[in-house]
C-alpha cells in the first residue's frame, strides 16, 4: 500500500512540508515567533530550558533533520550555550537548506526579524514547489503515545492502536514507543518480544533504569494510585500491560538510545522499536520526532487536545462520553469497541486507514486548529551519573 | 445482556464494558467480537473491572492480555469479581493504605 509523501535529499520521506524556524535559546524565542507570523507552512520552536541546557542539542538537531521539515532557519541570540553551527552542519549533511540569523551580529531584533522573514519567504517559495509522490508504507515511521488515560484506554484504544502498529510493521513501516515508566511491570511481556538476547537485556535495562530514576529514597513516586484501583486496575502488571499494548505484538528490534550528546534515530529497515525518554506528552513526542518519527498516534480516554510542531498527532479515544462531547477534537472513535459494537481489530483497521490518510495530507483535528505545541525534556546527566546510568 | 471483553484467547478474566450486577448473565466477547463465554455473575462490579472466566486456585496465575497480571491470593471461582481483594501483584504488592481502597 502507498501513501503520498515528500521525499528529501537524504532519501527519507516526510508527511508534511514545513519550514522550521528554530530559536536556540528562550532569549531568541519572540524573534523566531515574529519571523513566522502570518506565514503558512512555517513553524517556530524554541529551546526553553535555559542557556546551558546543552543536553537538548541532539533533540534540536533531530527535529531539524525530521523529514516533515523542508528547510531550517536557526535564530540565535549569539551568546547561548547551544551553538547553532554544529546543529546546522548536521542539517546540511542531511541535504536540507539551513540558514542562520544571529541577533547580536545583525544588530537589533527588528532587523533580525526583517532578515529572517526574507530568508523564510525564499525557503517557503522553494518548498512549495515540491509535490507529494506515492511511496510504500515502509517509508513511514510512526510514534505511539498515550495520555489522559482512563479505564477505556487499556481496553479499547490501546489494544486497537496495537492492531494498527502490527499492521504497519507487517507493511514494512517503523513503529516507535517511548515512556519507559509505563513499562514498569511489563518486563516479562516486553522482554519476550526481543529479537535477540542483546535486545532482551536492553529492554530490561530500559525499564530498570527508569525505575531507578523514580524510586530514589525520599523522592520516590507511587506507580499505582487510587484512580487506577477505582478504575479497575488490580496490579502494576495490569496497568503496564494496558499501556504497552498500544505497541502491538511484533518482535522488538532494539531500544533507541537517547543520551547527553547523541540521540539514536529510527533505523529505516522497518520493525518495532522502543526509545529512551520521558512519559511527559509533548517532550516525549519531541523525542520521537527527533528520532525521525513522522506521525504520532495518541490514545486518550479523557481527551488530550494538543498537537505538535513537527508531527501530526492522531487522537484516538475509547471513552464514549469523551467522543460524544469532544469529537470535534478527536480523530478516531474507539469507543465502539468499549460499547461492544465493533471489534478491536476493526477499530485497529480504521486507525490504520486514518494514519495512511494523514500521511497523505489529511489534516488532523489539532492541525485544523493550528496547534503546534513544542517542548523539550532535559536529559539530566547529573542524575544519570549519580545513579550510575551513564 | 451485560457484556465483558476477553482481550486475549489465553485470558482467564474478562473486563466489564458495562456495570454488572450479581446474577446477571454476562456475554463475554473476544477482540474479534465473537461470543466466547456466557457466565453468570456471582458479584456486582463496575465498568472496567474484571470477572473470572474459570476457577483460579489460590496461587494460580491471573491472566489478562495473554500475560499474568498477578496471582490469586485466595481461591477464585468462575463468575466472581476479580480485584485487589483476591489478586496480588508479583511485581509490587500494594501498600496497606491502597488495599483499603475498594
Amino acid at each position: 500500500m502507498d501513501f503520498q509523501g515528500f521525499v528529501r535529499t537524504d532519501g527519507l520521506v516526510g508527511v508534511r512540508n514545513k519550514v522550521l524556524v528554530m530559536a536556540t535559546s528562550d532569549c531568541a524565542e519572540p524573534t523566531a515567533r515574529m519571523i513566522v507570523q502570518g506565514f503558512k507552512d512555517a513553524v517556530s520552536i524554541t529551546q526553553h530550558l535555559g542557556c546551558i541546557a546543552i543536553e537538548t542539542a541532539p533533540t534540536l538537531t533531530g527535529v531539524a533533520k525530521n523529514s516533515n521539515i523542508a528547510a531550517v532557519l536557526v535564530v540565535s541570540m549569539g551568546c547561548e550555550g547551544i551553538e547553532p553551527e554544529p546543529i546546522m552542519s548536521e542539517v546540511s549533511k542531511a541535504g536540507k537548506d539551513v540558514e542562520l540569523v544571529k541577533i547580536q551580529e545583525i544588530g537589533t531584533t527588528r532587523q533580525t526579524i526583517a532578515r529572517g522573514r526574507e530568508i523564510l519567504q525564499r525557503m517557503l517559495e522553494k518548498a512549495c514547489k515540491q509535490k507529494r509522490e506515492p511511496f510504500n508504507l515502509g517509508r513511514l515511521a510512526i510514534g505511539l503515545k498515550c495520555g489522559g488515560s482512563d479505564t477505556t484506554s487499556g481496553i479499547a484504544a490501546n489494544p486497537a492502536i496495537g492492531v494498527m502498529a502490527d499492521m504497519m510493521v507487517d507493511a514494512g513501516a517503523s513503529v516507535v514507543m517511548i515512556e519507559p515508566i509505563e513499562a514498569i511491570g511489563a518486563e516479562e511481556y516486553l522482554s519476550h518480544r526481543a529479537v535477540n538476547e542483546e535486545v532482551r537485556r536492553a529492554i530490561l535495562k530500559w525499564i530498570s533504569d527508569e525505575e531507578k530514576r523514580w524510586t530514589i529514597p525520599g523522592a520516590s513516586v507511587d506507580f499505582m494510585c487510587r484512580g487506577n484501583i477505582d478504575g479497575g486496575l488490580t496490579t502494576l502488571e495490569e496497568k503496564a500491560l494496558g499501556a504497552v499494548h498500544k505497541g502491538g505484538h511484533r518482535p522488538i528490534q532494539g531500544v533507541l538510545k537517547n543520551r547527553r550528546d547523541y540521540l539514536e534515530t529510527v533505523p529505516r529497515q522497518g520493525g518495532f522499536y522502543l526509545q529512551e525518554g520521558t512519559h511527559e506528552e509533548i517532550p516525549a513526542i519531541t523525542y520521537m520526532a527527533a528520532a525521525g518519527v513522522n506521525i504520532i498516534v495518541f490514545a486518550t480516554g479523557r481527551g488530550g487536545v494538543f498537537g505538535h510542531a513537527i508531527c501530526p498527532v492522531i487522537r484516538v479515544t475509547g471513552n464514549p462520553e469523551t467522543w460524544a462531547k469532544m469529537n470535534e477534537d478527536m480523530d478516531v472513535n474507539a469507543s465502539t469497541a468499549m460499547e461492544g459494537n465493533e471489534s478491536i481489530e476493526s477499530v485497529g483497521k480504521r486507525i490504520f486507514d486514518e494514519v495512511v490518510a494523514v500521511a497523505s495530507g489529511k489534516l488532523t483535528k489539532s492541525e485544523q486548529m493550528g496547534f503546534d505545541n513544542f517542548a523539550l525534556w532535559r536529559y539530566d546527566s547529573r542524575l544519570e551519573a549519580l545513579l550510575g546510568l551513564l | 445482556m451485560k457484556k465483558a471483553i476477553m482481550i486475549d484467547d489465553n485470558d482467564n478474566v474478562a473486563t466489564a464494558i458495562a456495570a454488572i450486577n450479581t446474577g446477571d448473565e454476562v456475554e463475554v466477547i473476544s477482540s474479534k467480537q465473537e461470543v466466547v463465554y456466557r457466565i453468570k455473575a456471582k458479584d456486582s462490579l463496575p465498568l472496567g473491572h474484571k470477572i473470572a472466566l474459570s476457577d483460579i486456585k489460590k496461587g494460580g496465575e491471573v491472566k489478562k492480555y495473554g500475560t499474568p497480571i498477578g496471582k490469586a491470593s485466595k481461591n477464585i471461582t468462575s463468575g466472581e469479581y476479580v480485584h485487589i481483594h483476591n489478586v496480588q501483584s508479583n511485581r509490587l504488592p500494594l501498600t496497606k493504605h491502597m488495599l483499603s481502597y475498594k
